[in-house]
C-alpha cells in the first residue's frame, strides 16, 4: 500500500503556530499545510471529529491564516473596493463580509473576510483574514496597489481559534457573555481578564460558531480553557475539509484559483447591486460580462452514486460521452453519509438533477448534479421571537 | 497453525495451503484513518506481485494496494462494500481484502515475519 503523500511531514520546512505544543500533547497527527505543521486529525479520527462538530462544538487552530489591519486617513473601504467586488463602503462598523481579491482578468487571487471597525478618531479601519497559503502574496498585492494611500499592518504573531458547532455559543459565552447575542457575520472587541481579543460569529463548517483572534502568547491558555469545557473537543484539518465540503464552501486552491471568476464559482451573492452597477474593481470587465451574459462553466455540487468518492482532478463526462468538466473537491461526507464532490461543468450541463459520469481509475462512476449545500447551513439568524 | 507474513507495502498475508489471504496491516489502517471505501478486484483477476490489486480510500485520500504475490483472485471480502470501517476495526481479521491462489509459493520467501515487519514499520514512521 502506498501512503498518501501529504503524510510526509519532513518534506518541507514548516513553521509552528502558537498551539503546536498543545496539538502534539493532544495526540494530533501533524502534517505540513500552508507552510505550517498542523494537525490533520486527533486520536478519534476525522469522522468522529466531523460528527462532534455537527452535534457539539469543536476547536480548530486556524492560526496559519493571515490577519492584518488596513487603515487610511479616510475612506479605506472605498480604497479596498478597488481590489475586491464585495460591498465594503456600506458595511456597518462591527460587521464582516466575505469577498475575493481579484486579478485584472477577474480570477481569484484569494478569498477573504473583511470586517469594518471605527477607529478611536472615527475613521474606518478594516480587519482582514486571508488564507494561510496565500497570505504573503495577498499582503504584497495589497501593498502594491494601495501602499501609497493605505497602511497595512500585518499581524504574524496573532493566533486565530475557531470554535464551531451548535454548542459553540453556549461554551464561548460561558467565558465571554457578550458573544451570546452577536449576529452572524459580526465582530466584537472583547476583554477576558485583561486580555484583548476579537470574536467573530462566522466559520467554515456550515454550523453556528466563532473565530477568536488573540495574541499568540495567550492562545494556548485560552484554547486549554475552552477544551476543558463540556462539549468541546479538538478537531483537525481533515474534519475542517469534510465539514466545509458538505456545507458547499469553496476551498482556495481547489475550487477557486486565479483562473476561476466569482461568477463561475457561484459567489455572485457576495457582490452587491451597487458594485455590479458601478464596477470599478480589479477584474470587473470579466465579472460584469459574466453577470450579463453568463459564464462558460459553473461550480456545482456533485453526488456520486454508490460509495466510491471522486477526488480532485477526476474528469467529468456528460452521460452521452463528452468531457464537460472536472472535480475540484471530492471526499466522503460523514453527515451526508456518502461521497460528495464539487466541480466545474460546462454551463449547459450545470442544471441540478443532471446525470453525469465521473472518471475514476478508468471507470465511469455515475453521479448527479446536486443543489449545494449537501448539509443545510445552521448559522445564527438572530434571537427566536 | 497458519503462517502470517508481511510486505513492505504494509500488507499482511495469511497462508492457507496454496491460498494467501491478503489485507492491510493495523499499522497501515492507522496511518490511513477512517476507511470509507474499498475497491476490490473482480474474482478471477490475475494479479502480479507488486502490481495494482485494490484501492482503499480514507476520508483524506485514495491509496493503491499492491498484490504481494502473483496469482489469481479467488475470493474478495464483499462485506467491505457495505461496511468499509471493518478495515479500521479489525484490519488483520474481518477487514481482509482478498484471497489469492498463489502461482509461485517461493515468492513467500521475500516477505517479512511479524518481528521483521514490526521493526520495518517502526523505522519507517
Amino acid at each position: 500500500m502506498n501512503a498518501p503523500s501529504s503524510e510526509d511531514a519532513t518534506a518541507e520546512r514548516v513553521e509552528h503556530t502558537p498551539l503546536y505544543d498543545l496539538h502534539v500533547e493532544l495526540g494530533g497527527k501533524m502534517v505540513p499545510f500552508a507552510g505550517y505543521c498542523m494537525p490533520i486529525q486527533f486520536s478519534g479520527g476525522i469522522i468522529a471529529e466531523h460528527t462532534h462538530t455537527r452535534e457539539h462544538a469543536s476547536l480548530f487552530d486556524v492560526s496559519h491564516m493571515g490577519q492584518a489591519w488596513l487603515r487610511a486617513p479616510s475612506g479605506v473601504a472605498a480604497l479596498m473596493e478597488r481590489l475586491v467586488p464585495g460591498e465594503l463602503r456600506a458595511l456597518k462598523p462591527g460587521r464582516m463580509r466575505y469577498t475575493q481579491l481579484l486579478n485584472d482578468d477577474g480570477g481569484i487571487i484569494d478569498d477573504l473576510m473583511v470586517t469594518k471597525f471605527e477607529g478611536a478618531d472615527g475613521t474606518e479601519e478594516l480587519f482582514l483574514v486571508v488564507n494561510g497559503a496565500c497570505k504573503h502574496g495577498d499582503f504584497a498585492h495589497i501593498e502594491k496597489h494601495l501602499g501609497g494611500e493605505a497602511e497595512l499592518e500585518v499581524l504574524p504573531e496573532r493566533a486565530l481559534i475557531a470554535l464551531q458547532g451548535p454548542q459553540a455559543v453556549v461554551v464561548l459565552s460561558s467565558m465571554l457573555p457578550d458573544v451570546a447575542d452577536m449576529p452572524f457575520m459580526s465582530t466584537r472587541h472583547l476583554q477576558l481578564e485583561g486580555l484583548d481579543l476579537m470574536a467573530s460569529r462566522c466559520g467554515y463548517t456550515g454550523e453556528d460558531g466563532f473565530e477568536v483572534s488573540l495574541p499568540g502568547d495567550a492562545a494556548a491558555d485560552f484554547a486549554r480553557r475552552l477544551l476543558d469545557l463540556e462539549g468541546v473537543a479538538p478537531a483537525g484539518l481533515g474534519a475542517r475539509d469534510s465539514l466545509r465540503l458538505e456545507a458547499g464552501l469553496c476551498l482556495y486552491g481547489n475550487d477557486i484559483d486565479t483562473t476561476t471568476s466569482p461568477i463561475e464559482a457561484n459567489l455572485t451573492w457576495s457582490i452587491s447591486k451597487r458594485r455590479r452597477e458601478e464596477g470599478g474593481f480589479a477584474g470587473a470587465g470579466r465579472v460584469l460580462d459574466e453577470l450579463a451574459n453568463g459564464p462558460k462553466r459553473r461550480l456545482v455540487g456533485i453526488t456520486p452514486q454508490g460509495r466510491a468518492p471522486a477526488r480532485q482532478g477526476a474528469v467529468i463526462h456528460a452521460r452521452d460521452g463528452g468531457e464537460i468538466g472536472m472535480v475540484t473537491s471530492g471526499s466522503f461526507g460523514p453527515s451526508h453519509g456518502g461521497p460528495v464532490a464539487m466541480g466545474y461543468v460546462r454551463v449547459d450541463h450545470a442544471e441540478v438533477g443532471g446525470e453525469i459520469d465521473l472518471m475514476v481509475r478508468g471507470k465511469a462512476l455515475p453521479a448527479e448534479i446536486t443543489q449545494l449545500p449537501f448539509v443545510p447551513h445552521r448559522y445564527y439568524r438572530g434571537p427566536k421571537s | 497453525m497458519s503462517v502470517v507474513k508481511y510486505s513492505k507495502e504494509h500488507e499482511w498475508i495469511r497462508v492457507e495451503g496454496d491460498i494467501a489471504v491478503v489485507g492491510i496491516t493495523d499499522h497501515a489502517q492507522e496511518q490511513l484513518g477512517d476507511v470509507v471505501f474499498v475497491d476490490l478486484p473482480a474474482v478471477g483477476t490475475a494479479v502480479d506481485k507488486g502490481g495494482d490489486a485494490a484501492v482503499v480510500e480514507s476520508v483524506k485520500a485514495a491509496s493503491d494496494v499492491y498484490a504481494p504475490l502473483t496469482g489469481e483472485v479467488v475470493e474478495v471480502n464483499t462485506a467491505l462494500e457495505d461496511d468499509p470501517s471493518k478495515v479500521n476495526a479489525d484490519a488483520e481479521g474481518d477487514g481482509w481484502f482478498m484471497k489469492i491462489k498463489m502461482a509461485d509459493t517461493s515468492e513467500l520467501e521475500d516477505l517479512m515475519d511479524a518481528d521483521a515487519y514490526k521493526a520495518f514499520a517502526e523505522a519507517e514512521s
